[in-house]
Protein backbone atom coordinates (compact mmCIF):
# COMPACT_ATOMS: atom_id res chain seq x y z
CA UNK A 1 0.00 0.00 0.00
CA UNK A 2 1.53 3.39 -1.01
CA UNK A 3 -0.81 5.54 0.79
CA UNK A 4 -0.84 6.79 4.20
CA UNK A 5 1.04 9.47 5.52
CA UNK A 6 2.52 11.56 2.36
CA UNK A 7 6.23 12.35 4.19
CA UNK A 8 6.57 16.78 3.40
CA UNK A 9 9.42 15.76 0.95
CA UNK A 10 6.74 13.49 -1.57
CA UNK A 11 4.39 16.19 -1.16
CA UNK A 12 6.52 19.25 -2.31
CA UNK A 13 7.87 17.13 -5.29
CA UNK A 14 4.52 15.67 -6.38
CA UNK A 15 3.26 19.56 -6.66
CA UNK A 16 6.60 20.02 -8.61
CA UNK A 17 5.73 17.37 -10.93
CA UNK A 18 2.03 18.85 -11.32
CA UNK A 19 3.07 22.19 -11.52
CA UNK A 20 1.70 22.92 -15.15
CA UNK A 21 -1.75 21.15 -14.34
CA UNK A 22 -2.15 23.04 -10.86
CA UNK A 23 -1.48 26.24 -12.83
CA UNK A 24 -4.02 25.38 -15.29
CA UNK A 25 -6.79 25.07 -12.80
CA UNK A 26 -5.60 28.18 -10.81
CA UNK A 27 -7.95 30.69 -12.33
CA UNK A 28 -10.82 28.18 -12.03
CA UNK A 29 -9.95 27.48 -8.24
CA UNK A 30 -9.38 31.54 -7.51
CA UNK A 31 -13.05 31.70 -9.26
CA UNK A 32 -14.35 29.71 -7.01
CA UNK A 33 -12.50 31.34 -3.70
CA UNK A 34 -13.37 34.98 -4.66
CA UNK A 35 -17.39 34.86 -6.35
CA UNK A 36 -18.17 31.34 -4.50
CA UNK A 37 -16.21 31.34 -1.14
CA UNK A 38 -16.14 34.98 -0.70
CA UNK A 39 -19.55 35.43 -0.55
CA UNK A 40 -19.98 32.71 2.27
CA UNK A 41 -17.62 34.77 4.61
CA UNK A 42 -19.99 37.64 3.55
CA UNK A 43 -22.99 36.04 5.33
CA UNK A 44 -21.45 37.28 8.72
CA UNK A 45 -23.52 40.31 7.95
CA UNK A 46 -26.48 38.47 8.31
CA UNK A 47 -25.59 38.87 11.95
CA UNK A 48 -24.22 42.28 12.35
CA UNK A 49 -26.04 45.89 11.97
CA UNK A 50 -24.19 46.05 8.62
CA UNK A 51 -23.40 49.88 7.48
CA UNK A 52 -21.87 50.37 3.85
CA UNK A 53 -19.62 52.97 4.97
CA UNK A 54 -18.01 51.13 7.91
CA UNK A 55 -17.24 47.94 5.92
CA UNK A 56 -18.11 43.92 7.51
CA UNK A 57 -15.87 44.03 10.20
CA UNK A 58 -16.27 47.19 11.51
CA UNK A 59 -19.64 47.47 11.89
CA UNK A 60 -21.56 45.74 15.16
CA UNK A 61 -22.61 42.63 16.16
CA UNK A 62 -26.52 42.33 16.42
CA UNK A 63 -26.69 38.55 16.86
CA UNK A 64 -29.46 36.66 15.94
CA UNK A 65 -31.84 40.51 15.41
CA UNK A 66 -32.28 40.53 11.99
CA UNK A 67 -33.79 36.75 11.83
CA UNK A 68 -35.86 37.33 14.86
CA UNK A 69 -37.36 40.53 12.88
CA UNK A 70 -38.12 38.92 9.47
CA UNK A 71 -40.09 36.06 12.19
CA UNK A 72 -41.90 38.64 13.62
CA UNK A 73 -42.71 40.85 10.65
CA UNK A 74 -45.96 40.86 8.66
CA UNK A 75 -44.10 39.50 5.81
CA UNK A 76 -42.95 36.83 7.23
CA UNK A 77 -45.76 34.32 6.65
CA UNK A 78 -47.44 35.47 3.20
CA UNK A 79 -43.86 35.60 1.88
CA UNK A 80 -42.97 31.99 2.84
CA UNK A 81 -46.59 30.62 2.18
CA UNK A 82 -45.76 31.97 -1.42
CA UNK A 83 -42.33 30.40 -1.89
CA UNK A 84 -44.12 26.83 -1.27
CA UNK A 85 -46.23 27.45 -2.62
CA UNK A 86 -44.70 28.38 -6.17
CA UNK A 87 -41.97 25.45 -5.34
CA UNK A 88 -44.45 22.82 -4.80
CA UNK A 89 -46.83 23.56 -7.35
CA UNK A 90 -43.74 23.73 -9.64
CA UNK A 91 -42.38 20.55 -7.96
CA UNK A 92 -46.29 18.98 -7.93
CA UNK A 93 -46.94 19.56 -12.24
CA UNK A 94 -43.62 20.19 -13.59
CA UNK A 95 -41.75 17.26 -12.19
CA UNK A 96 -44.44 14.41 -13.32
CA UNK A 97 -45.02 16.44 -16.85
CA UNK A 98 -41.49 15.32 -18.32
CA UNK A 99 -41.73 12.16 -17.62
CA UNK A 100 -44.74 11.71 -19.57
CA UNK A 101 -43.70 13.31 -22.25
CA UNK A 102 -40.93 11.18 -22.48
CA UNK A 103 -42.76 8.33 -22.16
CA UNK A 104 -44.92 9.65 -25.24
CA UNK A 105 -42.08 10.40 -27.49
CA UNK A 106 -40.69 7.23 -26.76
CA UNK A 107 -43.95 4.98 -27.72
CA UNK A 108 -43.39 6.89 -31.47
CA UNK A 109 -42.54 3.88 -34.43
CA UNK A 110 -42.21 7.70 -36.62
CA UNK A 111 -38.31 8.42 -36.41
CA UNK A 112 -38.90 11.80 -38.20
CA UNK A 113 -42.12 12.69 -36.37
CA UNK A 114 -40.19 11.80 -32.70
CA UNK A 115 -37.37 14.12 -34.10
CA UNK A 116 -39.55 16.74 -34.95
CA UNK A 117 -41.60 17.27 -31.91
CA UNK A 118 -38.21 17.01 -29.85
CA UNK A 119 -36.68 19.72 -31.51
CA UNK A 120 -39.44 21.61 -31.23
CA UNK A 121 -39.92 20.98 -27.77
CA UNK A 122 -36.83 22.26 -26.52
CA UNK A 123 -37.12 25.99 -28.55
CA UNK A 124 -39.05 27.71 -25.41
CA UNK A 125 -36.14 26.81 -23.14
CA UNK A 126 -33.60 28.91 -25.03
CA UNK A 127 -35.49 32.33 -25.24
CA UNK A 128 -35.27 35.06 -22.03
CA UNK A 129 -37.28 35.22 -19.23
CA UNK A 130 -38.03 38.52 -20.29
CA UNK A 131 -39.53 37.25 -23.48
CA UNK A 132 -41.49 34.41 -22.02
CA UNK A 133 -43.20 36.84 -18.87
CA UNK A 134 -43.50 39.02 -21.78
CA UNK A 135 -45.37 36.42 -23.81
CA UNK A 136 -47.62 35.28 -20.93
CA UNK A 137 -48.03 39.10 -20.42
CA UNK A 138 -49.23 39.87 -24.09
CA UNK A 139 -50.99 36.97 -24.70
CA UNK A 140 -53.46 36.90 -21.94
CA UNK A 141 -53.92 40.83 -22.04
CA UNK A 142 -57.63 41.61 -21.70
CA UNK A 143 -57.41 44.08 -24.35
CA UNK A 144 -56.19 42.10 -27.45
CA UNK A 145 -54.04 39.25 -25.66
CA UNK A 146 -54.57 35.96 -28.38
CA UNK A 147 -56.00 34.28 -24.92
CA UNK A 148 -58.85 36.03 -24.55
CA UNK A 149 -59.59 36.39 -27.92
CA UNK A 150 -60.08 32.52 -27.85
CA UNK A 151 -62.04 33.24 -25.00
CA UNK A 152 -64.82 35.34 -25.69
CA UNK A 153 -64.77 33.62 -29.27
CA UNK A 154 -66.15 30.37 -27.47
CA UNK A 155 -68.37 32.91 -26.01
CA UNK A 156 -67.60 33.40 -22.53
CA UNK A 157 -66.15 36.49 -20.10
CA UNK A 158 -62.77 37.77 -21.17
CA UNK A 159 -60.57 37.51 -17.97
CA UNK A 160 -57.98 39.70 -16.32
CA UNK A 161 -55.52 36.97 -15.95
CA UNK A 162 -53.00 39.70 -14.66
CA UNK A 163 -54.29 41.18 -11.83
CA UNK A 164 -56.41 38.54 -10.60
CA UNK A 165 -54.39 37.00 -7.74
CA UNK A 166 -55.75 34.00 -7.68
CA UNK A 167 -54.46 33.59 -11.25
CA UNK A 168 -50.74 34.17 -10.91
CA UNK A 169 -49.91 30.57 -9.62
CA UNK A 170 -51.09 29.01 -12.26
CA UNK A 171 -49.56 31.53 -14.91
CA UNK A 172 -46.44 31.21 -13.17
CA UNK A 173 -46.36 27.29 -13.50
CA UNK A 174 -47.67 26.80 -16.63
CA UNK A 175 -45.33 29.14 -18.18
CA UNK A 176 -42.42 26.83 -16.34
CA UNK A 177 -43.76 23.86 -17.88
CA UNK A 178 -44.33 25.71 -21.14
CA UNK A 179 -40.30 26.73 -20.65
CA UNK A 180 -38.50 23.59 -19.48
CA UNK A 181 -40.98 20.56 -20.60
CA UNK A 182 -39.13 19.54 -24.06
CA UNK A 183 -36.04 20.32 -22.38
CA UNK A 184 -36.22 18.22 -19.17
CA UNK A 185 -37.14 15.40 -21.14
CA UNK A 186 -33.68 14.86 -22.17
CA UNK A 187 -32.62 13.10 -19.25
CA UNK A 188 -35.39 10.31 -18.98
CA UNK A 189 -35.16 9.81 -22.73
CA UNK A 190 -31.43 8.84 -22.48
CA UNK A 191 -32.70 6.93 -19.74
CA UNK A 192 -35.45 5.35 -22.15
CA UNK A 193 -32.59 4.20 -24.70
CA UNK A 194 -30.26 2.37 -22.39
CA UNK A 195 -33.48 -0.19 -21.57
CA UNK A 196 -32.46 -3.62 -23.04
CA UNK A 197 -34.85 -3.70 -26.27
CA UNK A 198 -34.65 -7.52 -25.50
CA UNK A 199 -36.85 -7.41 -22.31
CA UNK A 200 -39.82 -5.54 -24.33
CA UNK A 201 -39.75 -8.66 -26.95
CA UNK A 202 -39.38 -11.10 -23.91
CA UNK A 203 -42.55 -9.81 -22.42
CA UNK A 204 -44.24 -9.38 -25.80
CA UNK A 205 -43.76 -13.11 -26.30
CA UNK A 206 -45.39 -13.88 -22.92
CA UNK A 207 -48.03 -11.99 -23.87
CA UNK A 208 -47.58 -8.70 -21.90
CA UNK A 209 -49.71 -5.64 -23.74
CA UNK A 210 -48.68 -1.92 -23.76
CA UNK A 211 -49.54 -0.93 -20.42
CA UNK A 212 -48.00 -4.07 -18.94
CA UNK A 213 -44.85 -3.59 -20.65
CA UNK A 214 -44.43 0.65 -19.83
CA UNK A 215 -45.41 -0.36 -16.30
CA UNK A 216 -43.15 -3.90 -15.24
CA UNK A 217 -40.08 -2.86 -18.02
CA UNK A 218 -40.06 1.34 -18.48
CA UNK A 219 -41.14 2.38 -15.51
CA UNK A 220 -38.76 0.52 -13.27
CA UNK A 221 -36.12 1.17 -16.06
CA UNK A 222 -35.92 4.53 -15.64
CA UNK A 223 -36.93 4.78 -11.75
CA UNK A 224 -33.28 5.06 -10.70
CA UNK A 225 -33.20 8.74 -12.83
CA UNK A 226 -36.41 9.63 -11.70
CA UNK A 227 -35.52 9.47 -8.22
CA UNK A 228 -32.36 11.38 -8.96
CA UNK A 229 -33.75 14.18 -10.46
CA UNK A 230 -36.67 13.94 -7.88
CA UNK A 231 -33.86 14.62 -5.01
CA UNK A 232 -32.62 17.21 -6.81
CA UNK A 233 -36.03 19.46 -7.53
CA UNK A 234 -37.02 19.00 -3.47
CA UNK A 235 -33.78 20.56 -2.82
CA UNK A 236 -34.72 23.49 -4.94
CA UNK A 237 -38.16 23.40 -4.41
CA UNK A 238 -37.23 27.08 -2.81
CA UNK A 239 -34.79 28.38 -4.75
CA UNK A 240 -37.80 29.45 -6.99
CA UNK A 241 -36.57 31.63 -10.29
CA UNK A 242 -36.11 35.44 -8.98
CA UNK A 243 -36.30 36.57 -12.49
CA UNK A 244 -39.37 34.71 -14.14
CA UNK A 245 -41.62 35.77 -11.14
CA UNK A 246 -40.10 39.29 -10.54
CA UNK A 247 -41.04 39.78 -14.16
CA UNK A 248 -44.38 38.33 -13.73
CA UNK A 249 -45.37 40.04 -11.01
CA UNK A 250 -47.45 43.06 -10.94
CA UNK A 251 -48.20 45.20 -8.04
CA UNK A 252 -51.87 43.60 -8.19
CA UNK A 253 -50.91 40.27 -7.29
CA UNK A 254 -47.63 41.32 -4.57
CA UNK A 255 -49.70 39.11 -2.36
CA UNK A 256 -49.45 35.85 -4.01
CA UNK A 257 -46.33 36.75 -5.64
CA UNK A 258 -43.98 38.37 -3.29
CA UNK A 259 -41.75 35.34 -2.35
CA UNK A 260 -38.71 35.05 -0.71
CA UNK A 261 -36.03 35.90 -3.49
CA UNK A 262 -37.48 39.28 -4.73
CA UNK A 263 -38.16 39.76 -1.19
CA UNK A 264 -34.59 39.74 -0.20
CA UNK A 265 -34.47 41.73 -3.25
CA UNK A 266 -36.83 44.61 -2.48
CA UNK A 267 -35.53 44.94 0.90
CA UNK A 268 -31.85 44.19 0.34
CA UNK A 269 -31.11 46.34 -2.34
CA UNK A 270 -34.04 48.55 -3.18
CA UNK A 271 -33.93 49.65 0.20
CA UNK A 272 -30.45 49.09 0.62
CA UNK A 273 -31.21 47.17 4.29
CA UNK A 274 -28.26 44.37 3.23
CA UNK A 275 -28.23 42.88 7.09
CA UNK A 276 -31.73 41.93 7.28
CA UNK A 277 -31.77 40.78 3.91
CA UNK A 278 -29.00 38.38 4.02
CA UNK A 279 -30.34 36.97 7.18
CA UNK A 280 -33.34 35.84 5.22
CA UNK A 281 -31.40 34.73 2.77
CA UNK A 282 -29.26 32.28 5.23
CA UNK A 283 -32.56 31.07 6.41
CA UNK A 284 -34.26 29.65 2.90
CA UNK A 285 -30.57 28.26 2.44
CA UNK A 286 -30.96 26.50 5.28
CA UNK A 287 -34.34 25.03 4.60
CA UNK A 288 -33.08 24.27 1.68
CA UNK A 289 -30.07 21.92 2.91
CA UNK A 290 -32.36 20.23 5.77
CA UNK A 291 -34.97 19.94 2.32
CA UNK A 292 -32.16 18.07 0.11
CA UNK A 293 -30.69 15.79 3.32
CA UNK A 294 -34.11 14.42 4.42
CA UNK A 295 -34.90 13.76 0.19
CA UNK A 296 -31.93 11.91 -0.13
CA UNK A 297 -32.43 10.04 3.29
CA UNK A 298 -36.01 9.26 2.31
CA UNK A 299 -35.00 8.27 -0.76
CA UNK A 300 -31.93 6.13 0.53
CA UNK A 301 -34.22 4.31 2.97
CA UNK A 302 -36.95 3.34 0.45
CA UNK A 303 -34.89 2.06 -2.45
CA UNK A 304 -31.19 2.59 -1.96
CA UNK A 305 -30.77 5.21 -4.44
CA UNK A 306 -29.41 8.71 -3.55
CA UNK A 307 -27.14 11.68 -4.54
CA UNK A 308 -24.73 10.42 -1.99
CA UNK B 1 -44.55 -7.59 -35.01
CA UNK B 2 -47.71 -5.63 -34.46
CA UNK B 3 -47.38 -2.91 -36.78
CA UNK B 4 -51.20 -1.75 -37.26
CA UNK B 5 -52.00 1.38 -34.91
CA UNK B 6 -54.04 1.62 -32.10
CA UNK B 7 -56.43 3.87 -30.45
CA UNK B 8 -53.24 4.87 -27.99
CA UNK B 9 -50.80 5.81 -31.24
CA UNK B 10 -53.51 8.61 -32.41
CA UNK B 11 -54.30 9.77 -28.93
CA UNK B 12 -50.27 10.00 -28.65
CA UNK B 13 -49.55 11.77 -31.80
CA UNK B 14 -52.44 14.19 -30.75
CA UNK B 15 -51.09 15.06 -27.43
CA UNK B 16 -47.42 15.48 -29.36
CA UNK B 17 -49.02 17.68 -31.84
CA UNK B 18 -50.93 19.75 -29.04
CA UNK B 19 -47.07 19.91 -27.85
CA UNK B 20 -45.54 20.82 -31.09
CA UNK B 21 -48.18 23.40 -31.61
CA UNK B 22 -48.08 25.09 -27.32
CA UNK B 23 -44.00 25.42 -28.38
CA UNK B 24 -44.17 26.50 -32.11
CA UNK B 25 -47.04 28.47 -32.42
CA UNK B 26 -46.43 31.51 -30.22
CA UNK B 27 -44.29 32.34 -32.34
CA UNK B 28 -45.75 31.36 -35.83
CA UNK B 29 -48.50 34.17 -33.91
CA UNK B 30 -45.86 36.60 -33.05
CA UNK B 31 -44.19 36.83 -36.33
CA UNK B 32 -47.25 36.96 -37.91
CA UNK B 33 -48.62 40.32 -35.96
CA UNK B 34 -45.65 41.94 -36.18
CA UNK B 35 -45.94 41.74 -39.87
CA UNK B 36 -49.15 43.14 -40.29
CA UNK B 37 -50.66 45.98 -40.77
CA UNK B 38 -52.71 47.47 -38.00
CA UNK B 39 -56.32 47.03 -39.91
CA UNK B 40 -55.94 43.19 -40.11
CA UNK B 41 -54.61 43.29 -36.13
CA UNK B 42 -57.44 45.07 -35.32
CA UNK B 43 -60.40 43.26 -37.03
CA UNK B 44 -58.43 40.00 -34.85
CA UNK B 45 -57.61 38.39 -38.47
CA UNK B 46 -54.13 37.69 -37.77
CA UNK B 47 -54.00 34.00 -36.59
CA UNK B 48 -51.30 31.99 -38.73
CA UNK B 49 -49.68 34.31 -41.90
CA UNK B 50 -49.22 38.12 -41.90
CA UNK B 51 -51.81 40.04 -43.46
CA UNK B 52 -51.39 42.99 -45.05
CA UNK B 53 -47.71 42.12 -45.20
CA UNK B 54 -45.35 45.15 -43.96
CA UNK B 55 -42.03 45.54 -42.33
CA UNK B 56 -43.17 48.71 -40.40
CA UNK B 57 -42.91 47.68 -37.29
CA UNK B 58 -38.92 46.71 -37.78
CA UNK B 59 -38.56 50.10 -38.58
CA UNK B 60 -39.64 51.09 -35.39
CA UNK B 61 -37.97 49.08 -33.53
CA UNK B 62 -34.61 50.13 -35.30
CA UNK B 63 -35.36 53.29 -35.13
CA UNK B 64 -35.31 53.73 -31.32
CA UNK B 65 -31.88 53.67 -30.40
CA UNK B 66 -31.80 51.33 -27.23
CA UNK B 67 -32.67 48.00 -29.23
CA UNK B 68 -29.41 48.66 -31.06
CA UNK B 69 -27.74 50.15 -27.98
CA UNK B 70 -28.31 46.61 -26.28
CA UNK B 71 -28.36 44.82 -29.16
CA UNK B 72 -24.17 45.97 -29.44
CA UNK B 73 -23.58 45.27 -25.88
CA UNK B 74 -24.88 41.99 -25.33
CA UNK B 75 -22.80 41.12 -28.58
CA UNK B 76 -20.00 42.49 -26.56
CA UNK B 77 -20.82 40.32 -23.18
CA UNK B 78 -21.82 37.35 -25.24
CA UNK B 79 -18.15 37.51 -27.20
CA UNK B 80 -16.02 38.73 -24.58
CA UNK B 81 -17.85 36.24 -21.57
CA UNK B 82 -18.14 33.14 -23.76
CA UNK B 83 -14.56 33.18 -24.83
CA UNK B 84 -13.40 34.03 -20.98
CA UNK B 85 -16.04 31.49 -19.64
CA UNK B 86 -14.68 28.61 -22.26
CA UNK B 87 -11.16 29.23 -21.66
CA UNK B 88 -11.18 28.83 -18.05
CA UNK B 89 -13.35 25.85 -17.95
CA UNK B 90 -11.78 24.27 -20.18
CA UNK B 91 -8.23 24.96 -18.57
CA UNK B 92 -10.08 24.04 -15.37
CA UNK B 93 -12.00 21.10 -16.17
CA UNK B 94 -8.64 18.89 -17.82
CA UNK B 95 -6.57 18.59 -14.88
CA UNK B 96 -9.47 17.98 -12.62
CA UNK B 97 -9.87 15.00 -15.26
CA UNK B 98 -6.46 14.11 -13.61
CA UNK B 99 -7.24 11.56 -10.70
CA UNK B 100 -3.68 11.40 -10.08
CA UNK B 101 -3.16 14.87 -9.86
CA UNK B 102 -2.08 16.35 -6.45
CA UNK B 103 -5.23 17.81 -4.93
CA UNK B 104 -7.59 17.08 -7.39
CA UNK B 105 -9.75 15.28 -4.97
CA UNK B 106 -10.24 18.52 -2.65
CA UNK B 107 -10.70 20.70 -5.59
CA UNK B 108 -13.75 19.02 -6.88
CA UNK B 109 -15.09 18.85 -3.24
CA UNK B 110 -14.81 22.32 -3.20
CA UNK B 111 -16.54 23.07 -6.47
CA UNK B 112 -19.45 20.27 -6.33
CA UNK B 113 -20.12 21.69 -2.73
CA UNK B 114 -20.93 25.11 -4.20
CA UNK B 115 -23.82 23.49 -6.02
CA UNK B 116 -25.62 23.26 -2.67
CA UNK B 117 -24.48 26.09 0.02
CA UNK B 118 -23.78 29.69 -1.65
CA UNK B 119 -24.10 33.05 0.16
CA UNK B 120 -26.97 34.37 -1.45
CA UNK B 121 -28.07 37.49 -3.56
CA UNK B 122 -26.15 40.49 -1.41
CA UNK B 123 -23.13 38.98 -0.25
CA UNK B 124 -22.34 38.19 -3.70
CA UNK B 125 -22.97 41.77 -5.05
CA UNK B 126 -21.59 42.90 -1.79
CA UNK B 127 -18.13 41.03 -3.22
CA UNK B 128 -18.71 42.06 -7.13
CA UNK B 129 -18.73 45.93 -5.25
CA UNK B 130 -15.78 45.59 -3.57
CA UNK B 131 -13.88 44.64 -6.69
CA UNK B 132 -14.64 47.99 -8.00
CA UNK B 133 -16.77 45.61 -10.75
CA UNK B 134 -20.03 47.56 -10.63
CA UNK B 135 -21.51 49.04 -13.63
CA UNK B 136 -18.06 47.81 -15.90
CA UNK B 137 -17.70 45.47 -18.67
CA UNK B 138 -16.53 43.00 -16.92
CA UNK B 139 -19.58 42.86 -14.18
CA UNK B 140 -20.84 40.48 -16.82
CA UNK B 141 -18.51 38.41 -17.54
CA UNK B 142 -16.74 37.49 -13.88
CA UNK B 143 -19.34 37.03 -11.35
CA UNK B 144 -20.68 34.13 -14.02
CA UNK B 145 -17.38 33.28 -15.49
CA UNK B 146 -17.78 29.69 -14.19
CA UNK B 147 -21.27 27.79 -14.06
CA UNK B 148 -20.22 24.29 -12.72
CA UNK B 149 -22.30 22.67 -14.15
CA UNK B 150 -20.34 23.55 -17.97
CA UNK B 151 -17.56 22.50 -15.67
CA UNK B 152 -18.56 19.31 -14.46
CA UNK B 153 -19.84 18.57 -18.47
CA UNK B 154 -16.66 19.11 -19.71
CA UNK B 155 -14.57 17.50 -17.16
CA UNK B 156 -16.55 14.18 -17.92
CA UNK B 157 -16.20 14.52 -21.57
CA UNK B 158 -12.05 14.49 -20.94
CA UNK B 159 -12.50 12.06 -18.46
CA UNK B 160 -14.16 9.56 -21.25
CA UNK B 161 -11.02 10.28 -23.74
CA UNK B 162 -9.09 7.25 -24.25
CA UNK B 163 -5.45 7.15 -22.05
CA UNK B 164 -3.57 5.89 -24.94
CA UNK B 165 -4.19 9.06 -26.92
CA UNK B 166 -2.45 11.49 -24.30
CA UNK B 167 -0.02 9.04 -23.53
CA UNK B 168 1.16 9.10 -27.58
CA UNK B 169 1.51 13.26 -26.89
CA UNK B 170 3.72 12.52 -23.58
CA UNK B 171 5.66 9.67 -25.94
CA UNK B 172 6.41 12.42 -28.43
CA UNK B 173 7.56 14.57 -25.88
CA UNK B 174 4.62 17.35 -25.70
CA UNK B 175 4.04 18.86 -21.93
CA UNK B 176 0.63 18.93 -20.54
CA UNK B 177 0.16 21.89 -21.83
CA UNK B 178 0.85 20.54 -25.39
CA UNK B 179 -1.36 17.77 -24.68
CA UNK B 180 -4.37 19.66 -24.27
CA UNK B 181 -4.10 22.10 -27.25
CA UNK B 182 -2.59 19.00 -29.48
CA UNK B 183 -4.43 16.17 -28.80
CA UNK B 184 -7.22 17.13 -26.41
CA UNK B 185 -9.35 19.85 -27.41
CA UNK B 186 -9.20 18.81 -31.36
CA UNK B 187 -11.37 15.74 -30.33
CA UNK B 188 -13.57 17.73 -27.70
CA UNK B 189 -14.86 20.18 -31.16
CA UNK B 190 -18.12 18.73 -29.59
CA UNK B 191 -18.43 19.22 -26.01
CA UNK B 192 -16.60 23.06 -26.69
CA UNK B 193 -19.47 24.07 -28.74
CA UNK B 194 -22.53 22.66 -26.22
CA UNK B 195 -20.63 24.37 -23.38
CA UNK B 196 -20.04 27.39 -25.81
CA UNK B 197 -23.60 27.41 -26.33
CA UNK B 198 -24.63 27.13 -23.13
CA UNK B 199 -22.45 29.83 -21.58
CA UNK B 200 -23.81 32.31 -25.00
CA UNK B 201 -27.32 31.57 -24.36
CA UNK B 202 -27.00 32.01 -20.37
CA UNK B 203 -25.07 35.65 -21.07
CA UNK B 204 -27.71 36.57 -23.82
CA UNK B 205 -31.06 35.63 -21.91
CA UNK B 206 -29.47 36.90 -18.61
CA UNK B 207 -31.65 39.56 -16.63
CA UNK B 208 -30.54 39.25 -12.89
CA UNK B 209 -26.80 39.79 -13.62
CA UNK B 210 -27.46 43.02 -15.47
CA UNK B 211 -30.17 44.60 -13.19
CA UNK B 212 -28.36 43.94 -10.14
CA UNK B 213 -24.78 45.16 -11.44
CA UNK B 214 -25.02 47.59 -14.04
CA UNK B 215 -26.23 50.89 -13.40
CA UNK B 216 -26.02 53.49 -16.41
CA UNK B 217 -27.71 52.99 -19.83
CA UNK B 218 -25.48 52.85 -22.30
CA UNK B 219 -23.74 49.61 -20.95
CA UNK B 220 -27.80 47.92 -20.21
CA UNK B 221 -27.65 44.26 -22.50
CA UNK B 222 -30.62 43.76 -24.76
CA UNK B 223 -32.77 42.13 -22.13
CA UNK B 224 -32.97 45.04 -20.11
CA UNK B 225 -33.98 47.38 -22.73
CA UNK B 226 -36.46 44.36 -23.83
CA UNK B 227 -37.83 44.57 -20.48
CA UNK B 228 -38.53 48.28 -20.63
CA UNK B 229 -40.32 48.00 -24.18
CA UNK B 230 -42.57 44.85 -23.57
CA UNK B 231 -43.39 44.60 -20.03
CA UNK B 232 -43.40 48.18 -18.59
CA UNK B 233 -45.75 50.34 -20.45
CA UNK B 234 -47.94 47.17 -20.81
CA UNK B 235 -51.49 48.77 -18.86
CA UNK B 236 -53.17 45.89 -16.96
CA UNK B 237 -54.95 47.53 -14.63
CA UNK B 238 -58.39 48.82 -15.47
CA UNK B 239 -57.05 49.46 -19.19
CA UNK B 240 -57.51 53.48 -19.77
CA UNK B 241 -59.38 54.05 -22.85
CA UNK B 242 -57.01 54.25 -25.53
CA UNK B 243 -57.59 54.73 -28.79
CA UNK B 244 -57.84 51.22 -31.06
CA UNK B 245 -55.11 51.66 -33.20
CA UNK B 246 -51.88 53.16 -30.91
CA UNK B 247 -52.69 49.37 -28.76
CA UNK B 248 -52.42 47.64 -31.41
CA UNK B 249 -49.10 49.18 -33.09
CA UNK B 250 -47.66 48.90 -29.83
CA UNK B 251 -48.77 45.24 -29.60
CA UNK B 252 -47.00 44.64 -33.16
CA UNK B 253 -44.28 46.36 -32.00
CA UNK B 254 -43.22 44.47 -28.80
CA UNK B 255 -43.97 41.23 -30.95
CA UNK B 256 -41.36 42.74 -33.48
CA UNK B 257 -38.86 43.52 -30.57
CA UNK B 258 -39.38 40.05 -29.45
CA UNK B 259 -38.58 38.44 -32.41
CA UNK B 260 -35.49 40.60 -33.37
CA UNK B 261 -34.13 39.66 -29.84
CA UNK B 262 -34.29 35.80 -30.05
CA UNK B 263 -33.81 35.43 -33.76
CA UNK B 264 -30.15 34.92 -33.30
CA UNK B 265 -30.90 32.05 -30.44
CA UNK B 266 -33.04 30.67 -32.83
CA UNK B 267 -31.67 30.21 -35.77
CA UNK B 268 -28.18 28.85 -34.05
CA UNK B 269 -30.21 26.24 -32.08
CA UNK B 270 -31.32 23.80 -34.75
CA UNK B 271 -27.54 23.21 -35.63
CA UNK B 272 -26.23 22.74 -32.41
CA UNK B 273 -29.03 20.15 -31.55
CA UNK B 274 -27.21 16.95 -31.92
CA UNK B 275 -24.42 18.56 -29.85
CA UNK B 276 -26.08 19.83 -26.67
CA UNK B 277 -28.34 16.95 -26.08
CA UNK B 278 -25.42 14.73 -26.22
CA UNK B 279 -23.92 17.63 -23.74
CA UNK B 280 -26.82 17.28 -21.23
CA UNK B 281 -26.17 13.47 -21.42
CA UNK B 282 -22.62 13.60 -20.46
CA UNK B 283 -23.62 15.93 -17.35
CA UNK B 284 -26.29 13.70 -16.28
CA UNK B 285 -23.85 10.73 -16.12
CA UNK B 286 -22.54 12.45 -13.14
CA UNK B 287 -18.96 11.63 -12.43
Amino acid sequence: MRHGILNKKSWIAKVRQDRYLLLLVLPCVLYYLIFKYGPLFGIVIAFKDFNLHRGIWESPWVGLKWFSQFMNSRDFWPVLKNTFALGFMKLLFGFPAPIILALLINEVRHVFFKRFVQTVSYLPHFISNVIAAGIMTMFLSPRNGIINDLISLLGFDRVNFLVEESWFRTIYTSSEIWQHLGWSTIIYLAALSTIDVQQYEAARLDGANRWQTTWNITLPGIAPTVLIILILDIGKVLEIGFEKVYLLATPAVYSKADIISTYVYRVGLSEGNFSYASAIDLFTGLISIIFIISANWASRKINGNSLW
Amino acid sequence: MNKKASWFDYMNVLILTLVVVACLYPFIYMTAVSMSGSGPITQGKVWLYPVDFNLDMYRYVFEDGRILTGYKNTLIYVTLGTACSLLVTVLGAYPLSKKQMIFQKPIMLMIVLTMFINGGMIPTFLVVRGLGLLDSIWAMVLPGLISTWNLIIMRTFFLSIPKELEESGKVDGLSEVGILFRIVLPVSKAVIATVGLFYAVGIWNGFMAPMLYLRSDDLYPLQLFLRNIVLSSEMTGSGAPIQGNIVVVEIAMKYAAIIVSTLPILCVYPFLQKYFVNGVMIGSVKG
